[in-house]
């Protein structure tokens, strides 16, 4: 077979197989929802015509919890826990999406060190969650030292979060006007020198990659997903910017202060696996360069808003020795932070895309309806779309190029 | 952040019936059920709001009419504008909208998730199955009757179910961080720590060994 050995292209890999003397058999075949490329529980129903896909079906809704149900009955601060369950492998860049929703909806504005800290925060959340996908990516296709390098890095991370929130999984970090506590002494230090080392070991990692044969033959050409059906699919993030759009809410939308920093967003020529890879490896690059810039400029003063007392609980101190600090902290936690009625949209710019949240709410500590927009839920809805005509070693490579996490698609 | 002022009036001149709704943020529209995919059409081909963020609906209590209103979100990847329009559905019980998935293929699994959770059928949807709850479940979880602990369901699968005699439980709220009613408990039975009868004001707690 001449074309086995040819630089993969869908259609002739189709035209081929299907060429071919030998006869092919139709088969459907469940694929997860326990399969390691899945990446989590994610089934793929599939019509198999010999190894080519002919249908894809995706299953959704195993790690379906209803948190938007929830978030109907639960106070707004009492929500920003759940937000780490959204997206977990970047679990601050989610509670920062939130909680500017929330601000929105309270017209809050939060003070510029508040700003930079989250921004400091989301992009390295959003560095931690590319290692994690870079890595686990690298396994779908053969790669296994990828991971290993990428967990180290992950690892440097995860102590930095700790240090930082408290947790190293699960940060709950921020608080709607502000976040829990400042950064802790020398923490901006800690996180340069960090970025310091980051960006050898980065290039170092992707060089395994990046020229690597196996992994080029594994990506390049496969999954192509072209600038019209990325934005009528609805696709955001590197999945988006992969097939040429630059489309990026830190550049186009600018909130939590993104306009002030240089940087630049990292779009792909053809839309295949390897591009998503290889915009993923540049965001990281980006986000390493707004971390210096936003530590170069952190800003002095309060790390969160002094209007926010009302939803924002007092300070510990004065709520021992202050009685109407007591009576406040009581009311807060007892009735929820009292919220303006209106509705608001707002997304920000994850890792894995776009996380909007629209919140409608009558007034009072609780929102009325609460939806969650989930790019992995979007992303994944080209499945169909994109496995149709390939192998299905090729879903494999696919699947990890969208790097989805379930948690957020499944809500 | 106003609404680009020629959006709004040219909206309205080419759809009468369109009505300007009250917004924390993006400008937001008031579309009839008839005319929303045409208005939809339009914003996207002359004012290129070509990307669809989300749809959804809201349930305004199962006492209140029009009870459920279909949200569509409009992004253009040129001006970075949003938009919002929202359609009341007729009917209460039986609520259905029109599907924009000739419009974009991205309206289709946000269509069914609509219809999943809140029960809204939409018209002419090409796949309108259920997405994150299983195909055969009774109930749509996100409507303001559904109770947050859930309702007892026979189990998913029927050999399972009689093999087991299993069946799909509300979970136990008694104590959970919500706001919603814990239903008919006594507060005080549904915190054990308030059961804990062994120490009073005059009476030491006991040190355990």
């Amino acid at each position: 077979m001449a074309t086995e050995f040819a630089f993969p292209d869908n259609a002739s890999k189709a035209e081929s197989a299907a060429s071919q003397e030998f006869q092919t058999e139709k088969m459907s075949l469940a694929m997860g929802p326990s399969h390691p490329s899945t990446h989590g529980v994610l089934r793929l129903q599939l019509d198999l015509d010999g190894e080519i896909v002919t249908k894809c079906d995706p299953i959704l809704g195993y790690l379906h919890r209803g948190d938007e149900k929830i978030a109907e009955n639960m106070t707004y601060n009492q929500f920003v826990p759940y937000t780490d369950r959204l997206d977990y492998l970047a679990p601050l860049a989610s509670n920062v999406a939130y909680v500017i929703a929330v601000e929105k909806l309270a017209k809050l504005e939060v003070p510029e060190r508040c700003q930079a800290i989250r921004v400091i925060c989301t992009e390295l959340a959003r560095i931690s969650a590319h290692l994690l996908g870079l890595g686990a990516y690298g396994i779908d296709v053969g790669a296994w030292a990828v991971f290993l390098y990428a967990f180290e890095e992950r690892e440097k991370l995860y102590k930095l979060f700790e240090e930082l929130t408290g947790a190293r999984f699960t940060t709950s970090y921020t608080r709607i006007g502000g976040v829990a506590r400042d950064v802790p002494e020398g923490w901006n230090g800690r996180v340069e020198a960090f970025c310091e080392q980051f960006l050898p070991i980065l290039e170092e990692t992707l060089t395994l990659l990046t020229r690597n044969k196996i992994f080029q033959d594994r990506t390049v050409g496969v999954g192509i997903i072209s600038k019209q059906d990325a934005i009528a699919y609805g696709l955001t993030g590197p999945n988006l910017r992969g097939s040429g759009v630059a489309f990026d809410l830190r550049k186009d939308k600018p909130y939590s202060g993104y306009d002030k920093y240089e940087f630049d967003v990292p779009v792909g020529s053809k839309g295949d696996c390897f591009d998503r890879y290889l915009c993923r490896g540049e965001e990281m690059r980006q986000s390493v360069r707004i971390i210096r810039q936003a530590i170069k400029t952190f800003p002095s003063g309060k790390w969160y808003n002094e209007e926010a007392k009302k939803i924002f609980a007092p300070q510990k101190a004065k709520v021992l020795t202050s009685m109407e600090e007591l009576i406040n902290n009581f009311m807060i936690v007892t009735e929820g932070p009292q919220m303006p009625a209106g509705e608001v949209y707002f997304e920000g710019e994850n890792p894995k895309g776009a996380l909007g949240f629209f919140i409608v709410s009558k007034g009072g500590g609780v929102p009325w309806r609460m939806k969650i927009r989930s790019p992995s839920f979007c992303n994944l809805s080209i499945l169909p779309l994109v496995c149709k005509g390939n192998l299905v070693s090729d879903v494999v490579s696919i699947l990890g190029s969208l790097d989805f996490v379930m948690g957020e698609c499944d809500r | 952040m106003t609404a680009p002022a020629d959006v709004t009036a040219a909206l309205q001149s080419k759809f009468p019936q369109v009505t300007s709704r009250p917004s924390g943020d993006h400008p937001a529209f008031n579309v009839p059920a008839s005319e929303v995919i045409a208005a939809l059409k339009y914003l996207r081909d002359e004012f290129a709001y070509d990307f669809l963020v989300d749809i959804t609906a809201v349930d305004w209590s199962a006492d209140a009419s029009p009870r459920f209103t279909v949200i569509w979100h409009l992004f253009s990847t040129t001006n970075h504008g949003y938009v919002r329009l929202a359609s009341d559905c007729a009917s209460d019980t039986e609520p259905v909208a029109p599907t924009a998935t000739d419009l974009w293929p991205a309206a289709n699994w946000h269509e069914r998730e609509t219809y999943d959770l809140l029960g809204v059928k939409f018209e002419k949807h090409p796949d309108l199955r259920r997405i994150l709850m299983w195909d055969e479940y009774p109930y749509h979880p996100l409507r303001k009757d559904f109770p947050l602990a859930g309702i007892e369901v026979p189990l998913h699968d029927p050999e399972v179910a009689a093999l087991t005699g299993a069946s799909g439980k509300p979970a136990p709220m008694m104590g959970g961080p919500f706001v919603a009613s814990s239903g008919e408990m006594n507060l005080t039975d549904a915190e054990p720590r308030a059961k804990d009868e062994s120490w009073t004001e005059s009476q030491v707690k006991p040190v355990s060994e």
